[in-house]
């Protein structure tokens, strides 16, 4: 073996030893991180899937009262550039052949089988046991994939640093969010989201919100007396956010 | 006669010269994510619509021709042709600095690339990603395997089935990256079992362009001798797989022509488009596609190596616009929330998304690129990656001289 040779395999080998030594501390973190997390208790229940009905032919054009809403709720300035999230936004429908129009909110639909949940590499995109759809703001790494995956476009990635956030509602530069079904208010024994409460303080009673899993809630009631449908019903993701009159 | 590999001296300098005109690329890659990590990603061209941008651009066209770069030693190795064994070398180290280039930019443009060890211990097993995150230590386990089995000659009992595995392990990889798109049932442009096989065929064609590139340059400035039988060979290899590349674009167009509910889509990218048009029939179709494909073939220039050379130039450079029009032109194109309905929003549904590259994504992309040449440019002199000639003579026994 030439000296040549010789320096190059103490070196490589040094670095090797170098490499482990460094990561060794790293490890150990992770593994009493690991160790906290699996101690969460998760309060949600199965027994439960918390959803939504749209009564769009209650929904009227130009009113934006849950957008506001939910902007208060939650945080948010309520400026609409290209780079601002926006969880809950007024859709105006027509169609171009026959003229018939509509308005209607569109946020996440909380899927059953939702596609941000599947393609999420690290497991941040989560569904809890009572069907709302979540992002694990400790575990996104940003990747973006959950938004070029779902099919309503209910995602927004935060651009800029975050200086007005609630307490109640963390945020971050760098991550994914989206509607959360208001799920500090669910969690605190609250039964109704900010959206739905802006919309019936303007009078038009257009959004319900309950157990889709309760026969004798007002939602399901209303689901099982009219017809209500999915927005990109032939998906077949079973959204926990229906609409009736379109 | 026996194939002798061997450092470069790489003590000129213009060997110091490039090496450090790389780095100085890669220096700029490095700002440049570093002020996307701090300002975020407000200073890129990338929005809530168009959420991935020129860094994936890159990202996958390295990660692409990663997979691609190492065919030509899975056709010494695994199909048993000989003539490309000296060859072998060089293409597993382009295959390992291409992905290590790509995995810089993509894990680089993350919104918390301070988190990317979160992504090696949290698996979702369902995401294509998450596979990917295996796919691709896998590839450089069994990428740098093989470069072991090639060199060190105790080892050599296993350089047929490493080399088997790096091949099956390099097709899966593409599937993958081909299915990070065509899994999604989102959106128009991707949503497609075509495109997993699309990508390898990508590969090939990509991955051995670089190769020529890489080869041919540095034979000429080590002033070592290529011979025209090695040319020749990949050459023609390179004008099959420029003529597969069009047989699949033709025919994942045709499919989506056919579909009526395709039909807005395909008038975007192929008619009215605007810059993704543009890049589609010029870049891609055009200058990527038909022109090398007749500067390789047609006997006026198919003898010629600067008409090679130029050739696999223009075919990187297909790709790249390919990957444009592909990852953000299928982005742009708005997505279907009400199939045949007029839709607007304060979020811009209905509209066709604007994006505009910013300087910081691009100088991370090209950072890439320039992270992945300077390892081949720096490994190349440290270890014996390269024949010392690769002349007709030396590669081919039945080579007579004329």
């Amino acid at each position: 073996m030439s000296d040549f040779d010789a320096y190059r395999r103490r070196f490589v080998t040094g670095m090797v030893g170098v490499a482990a030594v460094g990561a060794l501390p790293a490890g150990v973190m992770l593994w009493q991180a690991q160790a906290r997390a699996d101690n969460d208790d998760l309060p949600a229940s199965g027994k439960i899937r918390w959803g939504m009905l749209i009564d769009t032919t209650r929904c009227a054009t130009g009113c934006d009262a849950c957008v506001r809403g939910c902007n208060q709720e939650n945080g948010m300035s309520g400026q609409t550039s290209p780079t601002d999230p926006q969880w809950i936004r007024k859709v105006t429908v027509k169609n171009p052949r026959t003229g018939f129009g509509f308005s209607l909110p569109v946020m996440c639909q909380h899927c059953e089988e939702p596609p941000c949940v599947d393609v999420c590499p690290t497991g941040a995109s989560f569904k809890r046991a009572d069907g709302i759809v979540l992002v694990d703001r400790h575990i996104c790494i940003g990747c973006r994939y959950c938004m070029m995956a779902c099919p309503y476009k209910a995602r927004s990635f935060i651009h800029q640093p975050v200086t007005d956030q609630l307490a109640e509602v963390p945020r971050g530069q760098g991550c994914v969010e989206a509607c959360s079904m208001c799920v500090q208010r669910i969690d605190a024994g609250l039964r109704t989201t900010a959206c739905q409460e802006a919309c019936n303080a303007e009078g038009h009673k257009a959004i319900f919100f309950g157990d889709l899993k309760d026969p004798e809630s007002e939602i399901s009631r209303q689901l099982a007396s009219y017809a209500s449908t999915e927005i990109l019903a032939d998906l077949d993701l079973h959204t926990g956010v229906r609409y009736q009159g379109i | 006669m026996r194939i002798v590999y061997r450092e470069l001296e790489g003590n000129s300098l213009a060997y110091f010269g490039l090496l450090g005109g790389l780095g100085v690329l890669v220096v700029a890659g490095l700002l440049s994510a570093w002020q996307m990590e701090h300002y975020g990603h407000i200073i890129t061209g990338m929005t809530n619509q168009v959420v991935w941008g020129m860094p994936h651009v890159f990202a996958v066209f390295l990660i692409v021709a990663a997979s691609g770069a190492l065919n030509v030693a899975s056709i010494a190795t695994v199909f048993g042709k000989h003539f490309y064994k000296p060859l072998a070398p060089l293409s597993a180290l382009l295959a390992i600095a291409l992905l290590a280039g790509g995995l810089m930019v993509l894990m680089l443009d993350l919104g918390r690339s301070d988190r990317v060890i979160v992504a090696m211990t949290h698996y979702n097993f369902k995401s294509v990603f998450a596979w990917n995150v295996f796919l691709y230590s896998g590839f450089f386990t069994f990428a740098a395997a093989y470069v072991w089995t090639i060199m060190d000659r105790t080892v050599s009992a296993l350089y047929k089935p490493v080399g088997v595995a790096a091949f099956i392990w390099r097709l899966a990889l593409t599937t993958g990256t081909g299915s990070i798109f065509g899994f999604l049932v989102a959106r128009q442009a991707y949503d497609s079992a075509l495109l997993a096989p699309m990508f390898i065929i990508m590969s090939f064609s990509y991955g051995l362009a670089i190769y020529l590139l890489v080869l041919m340059s540095a034979y000429c400035w080590s002033k070592r001798p290529l011979g025209d039988a090695v040319v020749r060979r990949l050459k023609n290899l390179l004008a099959v797989f420029i003529a597969a590349v069009l047989y699949f674009t033709l025919v994942y167009h045709l499919t989506n022509l056919y579909f009526t509910k395709h039909h807005g889509l395909e008038r975007f990218i192929l008619l009215d488009g605007g810059v993704y048009t543009t890049l589609f029939w010029v870049g891609q179709v055009v200058l990527g596609g038909i022109v090398p494909l007749a500067l390789l073939l047609a006997p006026a220039t198919r003898q010629s190596r600067m008409a090679v050379a130029v050739s696999s130039l223009l075919v990187v450079f297909g790709g790249l616009a390919q990957m444009y029009v592909t990852i953000i032109g299928g982005q742009a194109y708005p997505l279907p929330l009400f199939p045949g309905m007029d839709v607007s929003s304060s979020f811009y549904d209905g509209v066709v998304h604007p994006y505009a590259p910013s300087l910081v994504e691009t100088l991370l992309g090209i950072g890439g690129v320039a992270l992945a040449l300077a390892i081949v440019v720096f490994a190349i002199k440290i270890l014996r990656f390269l024949p010392e000639s690769l002349e007709d003579a030396v590669v081919d026994p039945h080579h007579k001289a004329a």
